[in-house]
Order: structure tokens, then sequence, then C-alpha cells
């Protein structure tokens, strides 16, 4: 090989580094979404690939375009999709109130702790993550039955005398949106409060502020980054979400996610699918954009 | 020593029981004879038995496990890329396109990412005839793409945190910049870059939703399979899978610790 300048090399990884991930999340992340947005214009049939083209060719020199707006009338006018649309939101809001509820805490205890035991506490936060989603989902099921552990459980010691329903409820669905979102809100509040500068809260009991004051006019002002970054990470994925509905959640109550996942699977309505997908897109664009702004503000403040 | 405080600690100790009793419950309830899940029998291993006699069943953990090590490995090396652009190469022209395409996959819903993924794979055979129908190839394709970005996150953080004064060093002494990255800067990432095989790894075992839209006839993962049988009810074979499915990423966890802690 013949010898090249540390320029040249520079200029080469500079290329490789920026270039070659670029070129495949353009590909493979970027290039898909067009692509939905084409079919959610388009028409189903009964054909391979089940939608019609959006343009052809009817003699020499003449376009046709057909575009189908039938799909997003439909959504706008079904209330099922909007009651869906609603329900995903609400779901999400919830889970995302339940996981900040329960990891705030859980975050401060572990950022306060002796420092040798934080790393290990951590761990046992992110180890659940690591195995598998869809059986920690599916070990509600028997947890929740009307006949599963957890009412022979409350059955055995008296406290119900009839089996409580919980599975194929909202209640479950809650439930499990927490369980599996758990992490994604601790991780990042703790990273937030472990940056926090100690000597702030030093200060404020100097001058004879009392622990919860303090704490609600110092550490949690300063902490919003983090509740905001860990509940954009629990908000936008649930609002999508499949699986969690439609395991533990009542056929009745239907979100989003599994509408589309119908729409594909079930009724093979590919155009009608695509559309859901780009309404969804267009719902999450601003909870997505206020994450990533917050992200650079913070990114920007640390150099 | 400072007092803690008891709520704190009770609130603790409630969310690691919520995290864990589930699990711990399923793994005792493997060991169960009886065949409904809820009721306590007897010892028994006969659940794991039947498993591996499972043939549906292997054959899916088999091509899960050959697309997730696929997956991470060439994620693996597009995740440090981009980790390296984002932390080396400052305020180059499109970064924070590079950063909104390496956030987006974090928190986009598995269903868009799975039908987008779909759309486009059958849009490619249209006009240039590959990939020529769905399966192995085109499952790791998707996954790739959502595992990189994960890949990123933890090696830029890796690399944003590194002492740059041995690189520093070793330019000064007439390593050029690629040497200087093989024998300097990955050495010293090594750790971020275990992890972050074993993330991009675990994630795609673990996706349902992604690959059920781009698989094809004849490619069912792992995830697909527990799905299929999970909607049928509880079933104690999957108590036994899910077992050694923690064991596994236990005893990785704990491997991958040791070798840390090692160096």
């Amino acid at each position: 090989m013949k010898p090249r300048h540390a320029s040249d090399e520079h200029r080469l990884s500079r290329l490789v580094n920026i270039g070659l991930p670029y070129l495949w999340l353009g590909l493979f992340f970027l290039l898909p979404f067009v692509i939905v947005l084409r079919i959610s214009l388009a028409e189903p049939q009964l054909a391979q690939p089940p939608y019609t083209a959006l343009w052809e060719w009817v003699e020499q020199g003449i376009l046709q375009i057909r575009l189908n707006l039938g799909n997003f009338q439909l959504i706008r006018e079904d209330d099922i999709y909007l009651a869906a649309l609603l329900n995903s939101l609400w779901v999400a809001l919830m889970g995302t109130l339940g996981c900040l509820l329960l990891g705030y805490p859980m975050a401060y205890a572990i950022a306060t702790a002796p420092e040798r035991r934080r790393i290990p506490l951590l761990m046992l936060i992110i180890l659940p993550f690591w195995t598998s989603f869809l059986i920690r989902v599916y070990a509600w099921i028997g947890l929740l039955n009307a006949n599963g552990l957890l009412n022979n459980f409350l059955l055995q010691l008296g406290v119900i005398d009839t089996p409580l329903k919980i599975l194929h409820t909202q209640t479950a669905v809650y439930i499990g949106v927490i369980y599996s979102y758990l992490p994604f809100m601790i991780l990042p509040l703790y990273a937030n409060l472990t940056r926090l500068d100690p000597t702030l809260l030093e200060a404020a009991a100097d001058l004879g502020c009392r622990p919860f004051r303090a704490f609600t006019r110092v550490t949690l002002p300063l902490s919003m980054p983090g509740i905001v970054a860990g509940s954009m990470l629990v908000f936008i994925p649930v609002v999508g979400e499949f699986v969690i509905p439609d395991l533990l959640g009542s056929p009745g109550s239907l979100m989003i996610g599994k509408l589309m996942w119908t729409e594909f699977f079930a009724n093979k309505d590919w155009p009608l699918a695509s559309a859901l997908a780009i309404v969804l897109l267009a719902v999450l664009v601003v909870p997505f954009v206020l994450m990533q702004r917050l992200q650079q503000n913070d990114e920007d403040g640390r150099t | 020593m400072k007092r803690r405080s008891w709520p704190l600690l009770s609130v603790l100790a409630f969310g690691y029981a919520f995290l864990y009793v589930p699990i711990l419950l399923l793994i005792l309830y493997s060991f169960n004879e009886s065949r409904l899940v809820t009721v306590w029998s007897g010892f028994s291993f006969k659940w794991y038995g039947e498993l591996l006699h499972n043939r549906q069943l292997l054959d899916a953990a088999w091509l899960s496990v050959r697309i997730a090590a696929v997956n991470a490995t060439i994620a693996l090396v597009l995740g440090t890329l981009a980790a390296n652009a984002l932390v080396r190469h400052g305020r180059f022209r499109g970064r924070t396109g590079l950063e909104l395409l390496l956030t987006a996959p974090l928190v986009m819903p598995d269903v868009i990412i799975g039908l987008s993924m779909l759309l486009l794979f059958v849009a490619l055979q249209q006009t240039i005839g590959w990939p020529d129908g769905r399966g192995f190839s085109t499952i790791t394709i998707a996954h790739i793409t959502f595992s990189l970005a994960y890949v990123a996150v933890v090696v830029r953080s890796r690399l944003a945190r590194m002492d740059a004064s041995l690189e520093e060093a070793a330019m000064d002494l007439g390593a050029r910049p690629l040497t200087v990255y093989r024998r300097i800067t990955l050495p010293l990432i090594a750790p971020a870059l275990l992890s972050g095989w074993l993330l991009a790894f675990t994630l795609s075992l673990d996706d349902l939703v992604i690959a059920s839209f781009v698989s094809g006839p004849g490619s069912t993962t792992l995830p697909m399979v527990i799905y299929s049988s999970v909607r049928m009810g509880v079933s104690p074979q999957i108590n036994a899978l899910a077992t050694l499915v923690v064991a596994v990423v236990a005893l990785a966890v704990v491997i991958a610790g040791f070798s840390l802690r090692r160096r």
C-alpha cells in the first residue's frame, strides 16, 4: 500500500465515519417514510403488491397521477380511529406519569446512595431490560389472571372474596407500560441527578431552608431536563405500543399501534395502515422535536 | 453517614420488587409439574424436556440467534462510526441531521419502523429486483437500522469521557491516526464496544413487531413463535423458555462484568 499523509487519513476517516452511518440511515430509515407517505395515498387492490401505483404512463407523453385521500378521510370520519388515537395518547400519558411517580424517587434514592452502591443498584434497574420484553409482558398474564397468582394471594389473605378482574382491562395496560418502560425513565433521571451540584443544597441548608423545601426549590427544578428526557423516552414509544395492549388490554379499547397491526395483517389494507402510520408520525413529531431540542441544549451546556 | 429517609428506601424496595417479582414467579412456575400455570403441584423438569423436543421452537431460536449475531456485529461497526463522527469531527455539515437520525430510531414505535421497512423492501424488489423474497437478510437489515442507534449512544458516551492525552501522546510520537485509533482508542473503548454489541444482540433477539412485518414465509423468529403460543394462553413451556433466556442473560452480564473488572 502506498504511504499516505495523516491529513489524507483524516479526510478518509471523516468520510467513512460520517458517510457510512448517514448512507445506511438515509436508505433504511428516512427513505422508507417517503414510501409510507406514497402508499398512504394509494388504494388497496388484490394483487402483488396489494396497492395501486400512484402514477402511470397511459400513452405517449401523458402521465396519469391518482392520489387517493380516502384513507385520511376515513380516519377523520370514522370515530374508531380518533378514539384509538386519543386512547393511545391517554395510556402513554398515564404510563409516563406512573413511571415518573415510581421512577423519580428510585432514581433519587440511587443517586444519593453511597457511591460504591450506585453502580450495582443501577445494574439491577438495567438487568430486566436485557431479558425479553415479550416474556416480561407475558409474565403479567399469569399474575393478573382471574385465577392468577395475585388473585389467589389476595383471596388467601382474605382481602377480597371474589377474584378481581384486572387482566384485559386498562389497568393491566398501565401496569404493563410502567413495568416495561421504568428503566427508560430512571436512567436519564439518574444521569441528571448525579450531575447536580451538591453545594447548592448545602447553601440552601446553610440559609435555613428545610430539606423538603430545598428539594422542591432546588433539586426538582434542576432535574427538569432529566424529567422531560425520561418522559419522552417513555411517552413516544408507548403511543405506538402494540404488544402490551394486545396481550394485557381489553379487546374493546383500541390503541393506534394495534389498529395498524390489524389493518395490515388481518385486513391486508396496506394503504390504510400506511395512512395510520403517517397520522401517528404527525402526532409524535411535537414531543420528538421537544426531546431533540432539550438534548441539544444539554450538550451545548456541557461543552 | 447521612441518615437515609425511610419513605425513599421503601419506594426503592417496592420498585425493585415490582421489577423482579414477576420474573422470579415466572422462573419458579417453570418447574411446576401442573399444566395449570397458577397451581403448584410439584417440582418437575418436564417442560424443559418438552422444550427440547419442540422442533419449531428450536429452529426459530437458531434463526433468531444468527440474525442477532450478524445484526450486532454490523450495528457495532456502524454505530461506532457514527459515534466517532459525533465526538471527533466537531461541527460538520449535516451534524444535526445525523443526530436526528440517530435519536429517532430510539423512540420510534416499532409498528412504524416495521411497516416502513417492509414497504421499502417491497418497493426495492419491484424496482431493482432485490431483495428477492423476505427473511434472514431483510430482518437483519431492519434490526441493524435501530440497533446501530443504541450502539452509537453507548459508544458515544464512552468516547466523550475518554482521556484524550494518550491519543495525543501517540500522535506526537508520530503515529498515524488510523494506528492511533486501532492501538489506543479501540482498546480504551472496548468495554463500551462489548456492551454495545450485547445490547444490539438482545434487542434483535427480543424484537417481535418489526420482524413480523419484514419476515417472509419460512422465516419465523423466536419472538414470533412465543407470541403465537402466548396468544393461545399461558403455557409452562414458555415459562421454561423464559427461564433459559433469563439464565443466559444473567450469565452474559456476569461474564461481561467480570471481564471488565479485570481490566
